[in-house]
């Protein structure tokens, strides 16, 4: 009995490992009964259901049969990872990392950054044409979140604004 | 007539200059969303969530729900001229549209949806104001067991209407709920699932989850297939009339997509795109007159009917929302949260305690189409420009603005940490072929659910009973099991799957 779709049994696996960890992180809560719903009542009882649901999407993928074996493919490790780095990079300007001492640097350094590292994603990386989005996307930024919707978000490093 | 009067007050609001300047803005937010493929309504209100803070409620709202029905809109535009859905509602419009721009007639092909639309759009929002408060009285009548039924109706609902795999569906739906379990508990006070992290204590914020799972998750999936060569019908679009004949064959489809979107609209689960599909469907059902060009090879009503169908989709899904609260598909769902964040409840007392923003949000749609067809038809230029713009200045764009938008919910860098996450998760429910709507649904729905479902329960001392006894809620409860029951019937089963593989 082979994996009839690798897409479906992944994803049924996935349901029944969280439906089980919610199901038992619920038991550290009361439970409580029907007439008095502690706060671990619904969690015990959709994790079970979710945990149900995931072993018949599991038992579903070993049985039946699928045209193309239901294949997850590729993963797509650059886009993935360049697109979260650019993400947490601009969190981590904008806002600093006290815990390594880094100062918040402010909204255009962190835009400069998160283009520069999404840019990478993509297929053809050409710098001076990034730059030029990065510098159109800082000053519409400036435009609309801080000029027009008053946004409260610091601008520039905390070193030169102070 | 007491709709009239209402809709003078809602008219009164709409037309103040700032509201229409909101309405405007969202109109032609939505048109470029549309247009642009790869980012679509869900992503873009989430977005503008926060910066909504600032403005009143009547003209955020306004504005929110013209992205919506103004994405239907520029949608259609790229179906049409790249043969790529702008926005998913827009599937089936590529496969009839984009043959009529390559015999040249790109111009009858987005009147069609243009004005198909617009005529939808207005039988909308009338059908909206016309059935708002009749369902509004019912809703009154409902008491916590009825809620739930109703939630679980509309849940059941949204997963018979999706696409894919039912179990999966459910499933997500479930994992949704739990989510949205996270954080404080309203009754102990127990802080549930949060790991001792405070942020954590106020639950997840469904903005993070909204642009990581649909932001994040849909753009790394986009960059993972390489380029198609895109060829755009910039240079043939003139003579945007139709000819009298596309307007005989327009006309009755138009009608019947109208018809077929509203009912599917007010469905749980339901909305512009399953209105779509459907339409489509009919279409083909219908006999063809003489000299007809076939499906698929460039018919006028394969446009006309399906765009006309999810735009008064678009209009109609606003109904549950707005009488009884419950959100019927994922951009509701960020409705429900564009009211929570100043603070109207969303449900029944809405009509009676702001009766300004419910009419006037009424009226605006109406405004709002009327201006989404001067936006799309003799500006069609400017959005045809828009397309030539390639992917990779596009979407390290999508990405700073949903790092602004999360950032700027909370000012809180938490939020972007935890969006992050979301992302990586969004691309393996991508990659695990799992539809990522039901989630957010059941994300909303959670903690309402479990609210209603205590005080259910604590009214009929535990009885679980209560939920067939009282016939509202034994009535909704039989729908959903009707519901559940039609889908797994062997012939409807392979029908749902046709409708949606057929693209």
């Amino acid at each position: 009995m082979g994996i009839k779709s690798q897409a479906d049994f992944f994803s049924g696996v996935m349901f029944t490992a969280v439906g089980a960890t919610f199901a038992v992180g619920a038991t550290t809560y009361n439970i409580g009964d029907g007439a008095r719903m502690g706060p671990g009542y619904f969690p015990l009882m959709l994790g079970i259901l979710l945990s149900v649901l995931g072993l018949l999407i599991i038992f579903q993928a070993l049985v039946v049969e699928t045209a193309d074996g239901g294949k997850i493919g590729k993963w797509a490790w650059k886009p993935l990872f360049f697109v979260i780095a650019a993400n947490v990079a601009f969190g981590v300007l904008l806002g600093g990392l006290p815990s390594i001492g880094l100062p918040a640097m402010g909204l255009i350094i962190a835009i400069y950054a998160l283009t520069i590292i999404a840019s990478l994603a993509g297929e053809h990386f050409k710098l001076r044409d990034v730059l030029v989005l990065a510098t159109i996307l800082a000053v519409g930024s400036y435009i609309a979140f801080i000029w027009a919707l008053k946004l409260q978000i610091q601008v520039w490093p905390t070193f030169i604004s102070g | 007539m007491e709709l009239f009067h209402n809709l003078a007050i809602g008219f009164g609001v709409a037309f103040t200059f700032t509201n229409l300047l909101y309405c405007l803005v969202g109109c032609i937010l939505g048109t470029l969303i549309g247009v642009l493929p790869g980012i679509g309504p869900v992503a873009t209100i989430a977005m503008l969530l926060p910066a909504t803070y600032a403005l009143p409620p009547v003209s955020a709202l306004i504005m929110l729900a013209g992205i919506y029905y103004g994405a239907q809109y520029g949608g259609s535009t790229t179906a049409i001229l790249v043969n790529l859905p702008g926005e998913s509602s827009s599937v089936v419009t590529c496969i009839d549209g984009y043959q009529m721009a390559r015999q040249g007639r790109a111009g009858p092909a987005l009147a069609a949806a243009g004005l198909g639309s617009f005529f939808a759009g207005c039988v909308g929002t009338l059908i909206l104001a016309a059935f708002a408060p009749p369902l509004t009285e019912l809703a009154f009548k409902f008491g916590p067991a009825e809620y739930f039924s109703l939630m679980t109706l509309g849940l059941i609902g949204a997963v018979v209407l999706a696409s894919g795999s039912l179990l999966k569906a459910v499933a997500m739906i479930v994992l949704g709920l739990l989510l949205g379990i996270v954080g404080t508990d309203v009754n102990s006070g127990v802080a549930r699932f949060s790991f001792d992290i405070p942020e954590l204590t106020d639950g997840i914020g469904f903005v993070v989850i909204a642009m990581g799972v649909f932001g994040y998750g849909e753009i790394i999936g986009n960059l993972s297939q390489p380029d198609d060569e895109r060829e755009v019908f910039t240079a043939n679009v003139k003579g945007l009339f139709p000819t009298k004949d596309d307007f005989k064959r327009m006309a009755p489809a138009v009608l019947r997509g109208t018809a077929l979107g509203s009912a599917l609209g007010i469905l749980p689960g339901g909305g512009a795109l399953l209105a779509a599909f459907a339409a489509y469907a009919l279409e083909k059902k219908i006999k063809m007159s003489p000299g007809e060009v076939p499906f698929g090879k460039g018919n006028i009503r394969g446009v006309a009917s399906p765009e006309s169908a999810n735009n008064a989709g678009a209009q109609t899904s606003f109904i549950p929302l707005l009488t009884l609260g419950i959100p019927p598909n994922a951009v509701m769902a960020l409705m429900v949260g564009a009211m929570t964040i100043h603070n109207i409840q969303p449900g029944p007392q809405v009509m009676t305690s702001n009766p300004e923003l419910f009419w006037g949000l009424i009226a605006s749609m109406w405004i709002g189409n009327a201006m989404l067809v001067i936006l799309n038809l003799p500006l069609i230029g400017m959005w045809i420009k828009l397309l030539t713009v390639p992917y990779k200045f596009l979407f390290p764009a999508i990405v700073l603005f949903c790092a602004v938008g999360v950032y700027s919910t909370n000012n809180n860098t938490f939020d972007v940490w935890m969006v992050a996450i979301f992302g990586v998760i969004g691309y393996i429910f991508l990659k695990l072929k799992t539809e990522p709507a039901p989630l957010l649904l059941g994300f909303i729905l959670g903690p309402m659910m479990e609210e209603n479902l205590r005080r259910a329960l604590l009214l009929s001392r535990g009885t679980w009973s209560v939920f067939v006894t009282r016939p509202l809620s034994a009535g909704l409860l039989v729908a959903a099991c009707l519901l559940l029951g039609i889908v797994l019937l062997p012939s409807i089963k392979a029908k749902r799957e046709e409708a949606f593989v057929e693209e």
